[in-house]
């Protein structure tokens, strides 16, 4: 009985598969349709695409030339006013935009990836109160937002919703995964409209434009050369990750990796799915069986308690890389330690909507639009301890909404709209 | 077929709620109940082979004071299953106590009994409504606390911008940071570990009581206890009660052992859960001990720390924990059913089917409900 | 609702309430829709919602299955990523790998099912922790030899994802195939009126004759082969495997919660699966109108644990009061239990 049902769910689904398969020529008229094979052509093509996979499927998660590029990058000159960090970009193609150049206020599709964490919810209130001046000064109507709650199924779902029913005059999208929200990304690009994708990316170019500060290799270059840097050949470096399979992360730690490999430092890495509890324990085992001299977090979540296990098991406080969230800034102040905030500029979470009125200014962009990454050094913390006073400690030092109205109340009180 | 079995093997199994002398307590390492601690003095002896500074008096006392939120978890949980029910909002409950210590006490101590206080009602609270939803509703307890976990969350999250206001003030912080110092030999003795010892002793009381016995009897056949003229609602919603007010003393300490995170708490459902399972209480209720749920917690916690020590790669530790959850849970499951086949090898010819099929109030298996 | 559930106890089966709430939630999402200048039944909106039932569906219903034997399965998010892998990377692209990459996915979630439960009907072993164990486990194997998405689908398997006959997507109406492939089984086949024996007491049904392992090993192999057919589509939508995929989605208690909103008893041994379609049904029109209304995120995980709640108080309480009425009227027929119990329960 069991072999025989399934055997028929498979044969049936084989059948359907099949099925779907004869049927393409008839239903190409359809757009969906249209924008799958165009997809499916891309991956035919692309020789990139084969050799990702590859990757993904052996042990190794690193790419060479992406990693140099942002090597260059952390050193490159951007353009635009430094007083505006969120408006710099590096010099390089450019996306002509003459044709959106249209008059009125105008409606933005906003897909979001979710608003689960502190750094998220932080650029999500920024964005609202950049909206707030946009629909004051006429050049958005409204921004209809939905949020995918980290599935990259539902995201699809409300990109395809915006497609056909939104009534949209351009789209932004910040995907929740690269490979998965392509072809969606590229089903909205079949539109027309213009569609600006930021924080992550996806693998086709067809955005009017990508903005994202300079990625996940450049944090862990930035992390992984000052722990070296202070420390020795041999010391041990414990590294606190969130959790595994998300490229992004994953970006961050494969080069922090390399670069303690290269340096002689040995480096031991956990998963805490950010919970300061577990990352406690984590450390207290760790210091329970010998020296740990350096601390490296993917994200600086729970870096408090990291230091606090220290703390309470009656050490020296580590080398440590934690992030530009106030929690790490004050406590690294607090306790004097030697530390680096490296910084995942919160302030892109701006940018879009700012690009999307020089869009339809019809004002050229940069079609990959690589904002300033700069991590917070000692010398430089406490100025912005003192800028972001008041503010709470899952708030970020470069949010960069000073000069928005709502600030600073609308951070402090952290309303998520 | 049922009732008469259930006495005689509550009589064998679970002497140990009656008392321990010597002889029941070598009986008792043979139940699942009691195997759990073979497994923690197991795990105790493979960590401290792998690292000797473990055996250290003043470590181990650390590890128990660390260990004591989720033990503290675990028993509240233990009302719950053993009662024939599940609790699924203990992770929100915990998020949500440690949250609103950290946006209501703030830097202000005068407000930490107050506060403390309203931790307790609200903790309270929520149990009395999972215990309401789920006996006067009838709704199961798996889809009210479902439920409550994620109106809960959503709410504090909803309420706090994502709970980022920062840690409470540091006094309020040492119920779960501190501990007693210059004690002899062991250095410290953390107030986690002594607020788990309190309430350990409680919950063996309580379970001696009247109410215990009659809760264990509910998970066991709720239509017996129901024809026996008790309210098996007020017993299952005290149950919810207890294990939400476990959620909140664990909050407390968490607030302090690790700080302010709307990521403490998450998972502790399970975590509790499993401890509870590995700790020989069956799911579906009606037996089990309550120190073996405290047991599994420890034993799950020597696990973790085993795999740090040990040094497994940190991809494989999901794996390796769920082989040993499997293979623990199955061999204490043995022993069950080593009781049990004495019942089950009888009835098997195909003449005695017609008289049992008429026996509509046959209570549903422990395994189910 | 309740009170008119109490008059006429015997017109409305659990399932008439369920699409009975359905059709409320329906209106309701239809009144809201408009109110926000949309058009709920406009083909895009209905094809969005659709689509949100196909993924959950599969689930759902192999749910269904492991519920009604009285287990549960909680490694279904993992399997369902680690089919959408294995199917990803068997196709690589290619569209004459497409049987061999659906017969790969769905044997190796079959032979996690198989393992779940023959743990859970032969070492005793509750389904939740014997699923919550196996998931752990396959989430370490993920883990362990995927960092991010991995192969991919090629556009004749993508068309499964993207094609829509009308306002009907194809993966629902391959989701539905299923769901009538599984109540076939279920009240037509031995095996399935064993699944209810053994589901509503496994002791009852062993004293009956009947053997009580396979019903439940069988159930959990389908759960897992329906999970992977999860997986499958979602490789179809997004082209690429990925290992997060199943717990992006949630999908083990949001399948539990659907099953459970579909009148299905927790318990085991009594329910069916159109009772969990519309379950699935209710929270697809849910997140729709949440969606069009666009409530915050963390509020619309408050009204999801609400309804969740609500919705299953309104024919749960009813359930259990009219349960001894029930074993009355089934006492007579359950000397020969197979027929009955299914009629009962469909």
């Amino acid at each position: 009985m069991r072999r025989t049902t399934i055997g028929r769910s498979v044969a049936a689904l084989s059948a359907l598969a099949m099925l779907a398969a004869c049927s393409t020529d008839e239903s190409l008229d359809e757009p969906a349709t249209e924008s799958a094979e165009e997809g499916a052509d891309d991956g035919g093509e692309g020789s990139e695409d084969g050799g990702e996979e590859a990757e993904g499927d052996s042990d190794e998660w690193f790419d060479q030339a992406d990693y140099d590029e942002q090597f260059e990058q952390r050193s490159a000159t951007f353009e635009g006013d430094p007083e505006q960090p969120w408006m710099q970009y590096i010099d390089g193609d450019m996306t002509d935009t003459s044709d959106y150049a249209s008059e009125g206020a105008k409606k933005v599709c906003f897909s979001n990836a979710s608003i689960d964490n502190p750094w998220r919810q932080t650029g999500w209130i920024t964005m609202n109160q950049q909206l707030e001046v946009l629909q004051e000064d006429g050049v958005i109507s409204e921004m209809e937002t939905r949020d995918a709650q980290a599935d990259d199924n539902t995201q699809i779902a409300d990109i395809d919703y915006f497609i056909s029913e939104g009534n949209c005059d351009a789209f932004v999208i910040s995907p929740n995964s690269t490979a998965a929200l392509t072809p969606a990304v590229e089903r909205a690009c079949d539109t027309g409209l213009p569609v600006v994708v930021f924080d992550r990316g996806v693998e086709t170019d067809c955005p009017t434009t990508f903005i994202h500060p300079i990625g996940g290799y450049a944090w862990g270059i930035d992390t992984a050369e000052f722990l070296s840097e202070n420390l020795e050949e041999g010391d041990k470096v414990v590294a606190l990750r969130i959790l595994p399979g998300v490229d992004v992360l994953e970006h961050r730690w494969a080069a922090a990796e390399q670069i303690f490999d290269e340096n002689g430092i040995e480096a031991v890495d956990y998963f805490t799915g950010a919970d300061p509890a577990e990352i406690k324990n984590i450390l207290a085992d760790e210091l329970a069986t010998g020296e740990v001299q350096g601390v490296w977090m993917d994200a600086g979540d729970g870096a408090v308690a990291a230091i606090e296990a220290f703390e309470d098991a009656g050490q020296d406080y580590p080398v440590m890389t934690g992030e530009d969230e106030m929690s790490f800034l004050r406590k690294w102040e607090d306790t004097g330690l030697t530390g680096l905030a490296p910084v995942y500029s919160n302030f892109q979470w701006r940018t879009p909507l700012l690009a999307v009125e020089q869009i339809f200014a019809g004002e050229e962009v940069p079609t990959e639009w690589v904002l300033p990454q700069v991590p917070i050094t000692e010398d430089e913390r406490a100025d912005f301890l003192e800028a972001n006073d008041g503010m709470p400690d899952g708030h970020y030092a470069k949010f960069g909404g000073e000069d928005l109205p709502g600030y600073p109340d609308v951070w402090q009180e952290r309303i998520i709209p | 077929m049922t009732t008469a079995d259930a006495t005689t093997i509550r009589g064998t199994t679970l002497p140990m709620s009656e008392g321990g002398t010597l002889g029941r307590l070598g009986r008792a390492l043979r139940t699942p109940g009691g195997a759990v601690f073979v497994l923690v003095a197991v795990l105790l002896i493979c960590v401290i082979v792998a690292n000797p500074n473990f055996g250290e008096p003043g470590s181990l006392i650390r590890f128990i004071g660390r260990t004591a939120p989720i033990a503290i978890a675990a028993m509240g949980q233990y009302f719950v299953i053993v009662s024939g029910e599940f609790d699924l909002s203990m992770g929100s409950v915990v998020t949500m106590q440690v949250v609103l210590a950290g946006n209501f006490i703030g830097q202000d101590e005068s407000r930490v009994l107050p506060v403390m206080l309203l931790m307790v009602v609200l903790g309270a609270l929520v149990g009395v409504v999972n215990g309401l939803a789920t006996t006067l509703l009838k709704v199961p307890s798996f889809i009210v606390t479902l439920g409550t976990m994620l109106a809960l969350s959503g709410l504090v999250l909803y309420l706090t911008g994502g709970a980022a206001t920062g840690n409470p003030v540091d006094s309020f912080r040492q119920i779960g940071r501190g501990g007693i110092e210059g004690v002899l030999v062991l250095e410290v003795i953390p107030y986690p570990a002594i607020i788990l010892l309190v309430l350990a002793v409680a919950a063996v009381w309580l379970m001696r009581r009247p109410f215990g016995r009659t809760l264990v009897a509910v998970g066991d056949n709720p239509q017996a206890v129901h024809l026996s003229g008790s309210a098996t609602w007020g017993l299952k919603t005290r149950a919810f009660i207890l294990s939400s007010l476990a959620a909140t003393v664990a909050g407390i300490i968490l607030v302090g052992y690790a700080g302010v995170h709307p990521s403490v708490g998450q998972g502790y459902e399970f975590t509790a859960i499993t401890a509870v399972v590995v700790g020989g209480v069956v799911l579906g209720g009606g037996r089990g001990w309550v120190l073996s749920a405290a047991a599994g917690a420890f034993a799950l916690e020597l696990l973790f720390t085993l795999l740090n020590f040990v040094g497994v790669a940190s991809t494989w530790r999901d794996t390796v924990q769920g082989v040993i959850i499997i293979v623990a849970v199955a061999v204490g499951a043995r022993a069950w059913q080593g009781g049990r086949r004495r019942r089950s090898a009888e009835p098997t010819t195909p003449g005695a089917e017609p008289r049992h099929t008429g026996t509509p109030t046959t209570p549903p298996d422990p395994g189910t409900t | 609702m309740n009170a008119l559930a109490r008059l006429r106890p015997t017109h409305l089966t659990s399932t008439g309430i369920v699409y009975l709430v359905l059709v409320l939630v329906l209106v309701l999402g239809a009144v809201i829709t408009a109110a926000a200048g949309r058009n709920f039944f406009s083909t895009g909106n209905i094809s969005a919602i659709l689509t949100g039932t196909s993924i959950l569906g599969f689930i759902a219903i192999g749910q269904t299955l492991v519920i009604l034997a009285g287990s549960l399965d909680l490694s279904v998010p993992y399997v369902a990523s680690l089919a959408s892998l294995l199917g990803g990377v068997t196709m690589a692209g290619q569209t004459c790998n497409i049987p061999l990459a659906v017969i790969t996915a769905l044997g190796v979630a079959a032979l996690i099912g198989l393992v779940s439960g023959l743990v859970v009907a032969y070492l005793h072993v509750h389904g939740f922790i014997a699923t919550l164990g196996m998931g752990l486990i396959l989430s370490g194997y993920l883990g362990t030899n995927f960092k991010g998405s991995a192969g991919s689908a090629p556009r004749d398997f993508r068309l499964i994802g993207a094609l829509n006959i009308g306002p009907v997507p194809l993966s629902t109406i391959i989701m539905l195939v299923c769901a009538v492939l599984v109540i076939l089984l279920l009240r037509r086949t031995r095996v399935g009126h064993h699944l209810y024996a053994v589901g509503g007491s496994k002791d009852v049904a062993r004293l009956s004759g009947v053997r009580t392992q396979p019903p439940i090993v069988l159930a959990h192999v389908l759960c897992s082969v329906l999970a992977g057919m999860a997986g499958l589509l979602l490789l179809a939508r997004l082209s690429v495997g990925s290992p997060t995929i199943g717990t992006q989605g949630g999908y083990d208690l949001m399948s539990i919660a659907a099953v459970v909103l579909g009148g299905t008893v927790l318990a085991g041994g009594k329910g069916n699966i159109l009772g969990t379609l519309g379950g699935v049904a209710i929270f697809a029109v849910m997140d729709n109108v949440m969606g069009v209304m666009q409530l915050n995120a963390f509020l619309q995980d408050v009204v999801r644990g609400l309804v969740i709640v609500l919705a299953v108080a309104v024919y749960a309480r009813r359930n259990a009061d009219l349960r001894p009425a029930r074993f009355d009227r089934s006492r007579a027929p359950r000397h020969t239990p197979a027929p009955t119990t299914a009629g009962s329960a469909a």
